[in-house]
């Protein structure tokens, strides 16, 4: 009996540092320059349906200007150091960060430009 | 009216289009019209070239060039395996010795049989008539590369770096001239035809063989003009004047 106590009080000591833990955690990435085109947990949620959506659209279809576009996630999204663009899929930026930490491996990059503007650094 | 809203009106029309010196005659070409935003690849146009091999020299690679630049294609040194979008083929006719050079490129076929081949449904035609590969969904397979009867088509072998933001191209992808369909669709043209004109002998020209009125129906209404291999009935939508 006495043990329990002495559990449960420890639990309840550890529970708030615990949640702080938790808030902290995840995956840290640069901030985007610029307003999104739709809402961070839509996004968050969404993403790879409206890239396939649109990428479908624009390849097959010749569909441009349409506002869920690869490039432009890589141009509001790519960070800058030393006057260059880090290429989007590098350790710890924004693609990266999370889909490493949520061990989801996307395919976009072995193609796809990694900086904004014409290629890749 | 006052002098200078005729000057003005002359400017207007010279920003919106053709200036006509004279009935058939045009001193500046109207500019090929970016397609709206958000508006798909019609039917109601079919882009083609047509190539003056008499006009092109057998020692020029500039539309070669401007192809590797603008579609970012490295040179590697090892050409049985080196992407190439275009090339240029010289050919002679033993009888008459005659020799003269021009180049090739996918022939943005009608009916094309890499399309025809494709088990994933990657080789596509576009409803502009631009024969294109999807690499979202190209395995490669290569079927389509052995079913070109002009050998357009190019497979990466390696791991890619330095790709164009318009021309995404990765290992294990078949690829091939798209008639710099991202310039097409923001109303240039080729870089090809681009590099032709400005360094080359201007042997290239682009345009929409669906409009009577573009400079490339007008001639090739009234001028002989030839296919390769036409023989096939692939109706491609690459002409060439001299051979």
């Amino acid at each position: 009996m006495g043990m329990r106590v002495v559990m449960l009080a420890l639990l309840l000591v550890l529970m708030p540092w615990q949640g702080a833990r938790a808030a902290e955690a995840g995956p840290q990435f640069p901030k985007a320059q610029g307003q999104c085109v739709e809402d961070a947990g839509t996004m968050r949620r969404h993403h790879f349906d409206f890239l396939k959506h649109q990428r479908d659209d624009t390849m097959r279809e010749g569909i441009r200007g349409a506002k869920h576009s690869l490039k432009d996630c890589v141009s509001c999204h790519a960070a800058h150091k030393d006057g260059k663009a880090v290429p989007v899929n590098a350790p710890g930026q924004f693609c990266a960060a999370c889909h490493d930490y949520a061990a989801v491996s996307v395919g976009c990059f072995t193609c796809h430009a990694t900086t904004p503007g014409e290629g890749k650094p | 009216m006052t002098q200078a809203s005729s000057r003005r009106d002359l400017l207007k029309g010279a920003v919106l289009g053709a200036v006509a010196i004279a009935p058939g005659l045009t001193l500046i070409a109207p500019a090929a019209q970016a397609r709206p935003a958000g508006s798909a690849a019609s039917a109601a146009n079919r882009w083609g070239l047509l190539i003056d091999t008499s006009k092109c020299d057998a020692g020029c690679t500039a539309c070669v060039d401007a192809c590797k630049t603008e579609m970012g294609l490295p040179a590697l040194d090892r050409p049985a395996t080196d992407a190439q979008y275009i090339r240029k083929v010289d050919v002679k006719d033993p009888k008459t010795g005659h020799q003269h050079s021009l180049p090739v490129m996918c022939q943005h076929c009608a009916k094309p049989p890499c399309v025809d081949v494709c088990p994933t449904g990657a080789s596509m035609k576009r409803a502009d008539g631009i024969v294109l590969v999807d690499r979202h969904i190209c395995i490669g397979c290569r079927y389509c590369m052995m079913a070109c009867p002009y050998k357009a088509r190019s497979f990466a072998h390696e791991d890619q770096s330095n790709q164009k933001a318009h021309n995404p191209r990765g290992k294990g992808c078949v690829e091939g001239c798209t008639l710099c369909v991202h310039r097409i669709d923001a109303g240039g043209r080729p870089a090809c035809v681009e590099a032709c004109a400005d360094t080359g002998r201007a042997a290239m020209i682009f345009g929409d063989l669906n409009d009577a009125n573009s400079e490339i129906s007008r001639r090739l209404s009234k001028q002989a003009s030839s296919r390769i291999r036409a023989d096939l009935g692939l109706d491609p939508a690459i002409r060439y004047q001299g051979i």
